[in-house]
């Protein structure tokens, strides 16, 4: 079974999730796709080690071929290439997309496929725990290639249950780490700011046609806006996390709460239960 | 003209109600969120909408099937696996880069530009506020975060406003150098927790690479006062100015939740540690308001 951990807001508390659920089962995958900021092995004893670099696709100019005739320039949809007066390339790299199409189109030949790194996958064990991280090198824009390589080496493994962390957001980076989901956790608080964003990530689950249910964090800091908006929209609400001076500390400190207030283990694992028998239910329902 | 772009790496750190606490003490102002992923600054301005214009993000490919021969050559040449085995193209996965277009023989591929989202220009109670709103599901948030703040530059302009807060997405990619590219103060917030000092290192990083003065703020600092320490010490080996300590407090949902910023909310303790933070932050800008 596939699970993303995703949210809308930032900081809601989807690392949380992912880290004390994965603890919780014992015998997991977990992937941090949150490749811009990847949090999960600060609260894991892991030792990572680099398994490979990502790079991506970027052309590379034969100048001695070129005769600056701009048509790879006027080609570029991202602007990446720019010709000027006749006698000069210019190449921003960072805001090329490595479609190929300049290589296509150059009559000269000056064009051929080069690769950039971008970015690195991580990978680590804590007793049945496999943990992948995508990192994404500073100072490089586009992190859905290193979201898309981080997932495929975790949907190599065995058929261990795979826990995705998410990026937060609704964008690009989001929307890959929950394609191909079975099911989506959404991870909110019961603020203004939470629901406003849940119901953002709402519509994204809805648009890739994964199933979703909510964790509402921090429960008690604000009002039951969360509960009023799932009850309307028939959203299950999985578990509450109550607002706790404890649980913050220990997450200050990099220890997943599970491991100190064991009665959320129990949670966590009746929560995995039944979003198994969610999808099972559904997958029925889809037969007849 | 400056511009001031508030970002932090992680999510939730605060970067949105410190933003809104500053609309409410800066003067000349034009206010801009460019967190466009998830934009929840217009919440706590409660802005009435004066202009909306359409954001064409990337372009995307369409097909006409009464041309196509299904010969299968666009799809040997997309990068970006947007066309599957019955060669329909994938909205959600085209990058709209036009090879598809530029390999069919029987021209039945062409590019079309798509609305991806809005920009939108307000009035609020402190000032002009232009934020952009991304399609559910829609890329090319780093293209909106640009125009977002070219917009709020228009409107800046045009009212005659020196400075420009913008309230940026989190994370290190696409939207976030959008947002701080060109900015002349990037005020980094973390928090006392190991994620924040992960996060504020990498943002450290980022803003050194692109060479943007940089101050950092440490929202919640009573969480944890060790990590604080740390964290201060971190940033003073650096030399970045820590402009801002602020304890957690639970004013700052009790204020949200009643759509006010931090400095409108009564009985709001933390608010002078704010107001301290913003003066500093005037300080290193050289602005007056």
């Amino acid at each position: 079974m596939k699970i993303v951990v995703a949210s809308g807001k930032g900081g809601t508390g989807k690392t949380t999730v992912a880290v004390n659920l994965a603890l919780s089962l014992s015998e997991c995958t977990l992937v941090d796709c949150d490749v811009e900021e990847p949090n999960c092995s600060l609260f894991l004893p892991i030792n990572l080690k680099k398994i490979e670099d990502v790079v991506t696709r970027t052309p590379k100019f034969n100048l001695s071929k070129c005769t600056y005739c701009g048509q790879c320039a006027d080609f570029c949809e991202f602007h990446a290439i720019a010709v000027i007066k006749s006698k000069n390339l210019l190449f921003y790299e960072n805001l090329c997309h490595g479609c190929g199409g300049c290589e296509l189109i150059c009559p000269n030949g000056a064009i051929s496929e080069g690769v950039r790194k971008i970015g690195e996958i991580h990978h680590g064990t804590m007793d049945n725990i496999d943990l992948f991280v995508g990192k994404l090198d500073v100072g490089e824009p586009m992190a859905t290639p290193v979201i898309k390589k981080v997932k495929s080496f975790a949907l190599k493994e065995s058929n261990k249950p795979i826990i995705f962390d998410s990026p937060p957001g609704v964008a690009c980076p989001a929307i890959e780490a929950m394609r191909g989901a079975d099911f989506c956790i959404l991870v909110t608080e019961p603020t203004p700011f939470g629901l406003h964003d849940l119901k953002l990530a709402v519509g994204v689950t809805k648009k890739l046609g994964i199933p979703c249910g909510v964790i509402v964090n921090r429960e008690g800091i604000g009002d039951d806006r969360i509960d009023r908006y799932c009850a309307i929209e028939k959203i299950p609400i999985l578990m509450k996390i109550k607002e706790n001076r404890e649980i913050a500390e220990l997450y200050s400190k990099g220890i997943p709460f599970t491991s100190k207030l064991l009665e959320y283990r129990r949670m966590f694992l009746n929560l995995y239960k039944s979003i198994d028998k969610m999808i099972s239910d559904s997958k029925r329902v889809d037969k007849s | 003209m400056k511009e001031i772009t508030i970002i932090s790496g992680k999510g939730g750190t605060g970067k949105t109600t410190i933003t809104a606490a500053f609309a409410s003490l800066a003067k000349n102002t034009v206010m801009a969120d460019c967190d466009v992923d998830a934009p929840d600054l217009h919440i706590i301005l409660d802005p009435m909408v004066k202009q909306r214009f359409p954001f064409y993000g990337m372009k995307v490919a369409i097909r006409d099937e009464a041309k196509c021969t299904q010969c299968g050559e666009c799809r040997k040449r997309c990068k970006f696996d947007a066309i599957d085995e019955r060669f329909n193209i994938i909205d959600d996965v085209c990058e709209g880069c036009g090879v598809c277009q530029l390999v069919c023989r029987e021209k039945a591929i062409r590019l079309i530009d798509r609305i991806s989202g809005s920009i939108i220009v307000s009035e609020t109670r402190f000032g002009p506020f232009v934020h952009g709103e991304l399609r559910i599901a829609e890329e090319a948030s780093g293209k909106l975060v640009t125009l977002v703040r070219k917009k709020a530059k228009e409107v800046a302009m045009e009212k005659g406003r020196d400075l420009i807060i913008i309230d940026g997405p989190p994370g290190i990619g696409c939207p976030a150098i959008a947002a701080i590219s060109g900015s002349n103060l990037v005020l980094a917030v973390t928090e006392p927790t190991v994620s924040g000092a992960h996060d504020l290192e990498r943002v450290l990083s980022l803003t050194n690479h692109f060479g943007i003065e940089t101050v950092v703020c440490i929202n919640k600092s009573s969480i944890n006062p060790d990590n604080t320490n740390k964290i201060r010490e971190f940033c003073e080996s650096r030399g970045l100015e820590v402009v801002g300590e602020i304890p957690y407090d639970n004013c700052v949902t009790k204020s949200m939740v009643a759509g006010m910023t931090l400095i409108e909310f009564t009985d709001c303790p933390i608010a002078k540690d704010v107001k301290n933070m913003w003066s500093r932050i005037q300080n290193r800008i050289e602005i007056e308001n």
